[in-house]
């Protein structure tokens, strides 16, 4: 089965965090920080990274993630293990 | 004492398990107090061991089992005091709690932890004194102390050494990352896992069923599979503490105290 497009992922990696973190799909946007976006602090974007990695069954190093903080960066780390 | 509420955590025993709570806000930060704590929990265990047949370590904590040794008190004592003698209380602390979880890791009863969300650093060398880890679908594990100059100092490298490869180790030390649930039962650190917010309902469970056997039998099976590296943990000490007499170290603990941005737990 072929990798899903960026722009998929990228869907999917909004849906989830807006769903989880209860924010209105629409107030998401690619390039938002989501440290910002969502309110959250750094053991709340390790259950995010939790949460993606079961959602697309990837193991994700999180120094992979050392200054990344906007939804596109994140969906190319994990364009990058599927 | 069969019940104990306490500043860091508490105890009681429920259905033959002594069930050893941890609520330390904001994530059961490991500093002097729960040290005491432990200790007095420690000193009672032979006398609760006489009403109970298993032992269940969790967290009362939403975010997490434990977040690990209470750095901020580590680096605020380590600012106050003149470095020899900051060296010397370091070392007395880990003396200190390295009895305890020894003690934890000899007790002739079955032990269990059940852990959610973050499991890091000295809550994660709390988990491996245990027989069995039972993890929350959301469970982390993380040692990051090379991010801040030092190696785990509770027992961590040796515990993890006598349940995984040798080469797993390296990676989640040298690495200092993180890892998810599904990687920790994979490498067999972890022989349950329970769905989101599950943890302490299947450890019960399985208090439970370990009670079903003769505890005597239980006790030299554990015995048997389970040796206690002494030598080695008493050489993780010594290692810590040469490390910890490093600059390095000061300038690593500051950065994470002094870190107001969203990111400390991340490396």
């Amino acid at each position: 089965m072929p990798a899903p497009t960026i722009d998929h992922t990228l869907d999917e990696i909004l849906n989830l965090a807006a769903l989880h973190f209860k924010v209105p799909r629409e107030k998401l946007t690619p390039d938002d920080d989501f440290f910002k976006t969502l309110g959250i602090d750094s053991l709340q974007a390790l259950d995010l990274l939790t949460r993606l990695e079961h959602h697309f069954q990837i193991e994700l190093p999180d120094y992979e993630l050392q200054g990344v903080s906007d939804f596109r960066t994140l969906a190319n780390r994990i364009q990058a293990r599927l | 004492m069969i019940e104990f509420e306490g500043r860091t955590l508490s105890w009681q025993i429920v259905n033959g398990a002594i069930e050893l709570a941890l609520h330390r806000d904001p994530c059961n930060e490991i500093g002097s107090v729960t040290l005491d704590e432990l200790e007095h929990f420690a000193a009672v265990l032979p006398a609760l061991g006489k009403e109970a047949h298993a032992l269940i370590v969790y967290s009362a904590q939403k975010a997490g089992f434990s977040a690990g040794a209470d750095l901020r008190e580590l680096f605020r004592r380590g600012c106050e005091m003149e470095k020899a003698a900051a060296l010397r209380g370091v070392r007395e602390f880990l003396e200190r709690i390295h009895a305890v979880m020894n003690s934890l890791d000899a007790l002739p009863l079955t032990t269990i932890a059940a852990v959610h969300g973050v499991t890091f650093g000295g809550g994660f060398e709390l988990a491996l004194v245990c027989d069995i880890i039972i993890a929350d679908r959301m469970a982390r594990f993380c040692f990051p102390e090379l991010r801040l100059g030092l190696i785990p100092g509770f027992g961590g490298i040796p515990r993890l050494k006598r349940d995984l490869g040798n080469a797993v180790v390296r990676d989640l030390l040298l690495t200092g990352r993180s890892f998810n649930v599904m990687k920790a039962q994979q490498i067999g650190l972890v022989s349950q896992i329970a769905a989101e917010g599950e943890a302490l309902r299947v450890a019960r469970a399985t208090a439970s069923q370990v009670g079903k056997f003769d505890r005597g039998t239980a006790a030299a099976a554990k015995h048997f599979v389970k040796p206690i590296p002494y030598a080695e943990l008493q050489r993780e000490i010594d290692i810590f503490c040469e490390l910890y007499s490093r600059p390095a170290v000061e300038e690593g603990l500051r950065r994470f105290v002094e870190n107001e941005g969203a990111q400390p737990y991340l490396p």
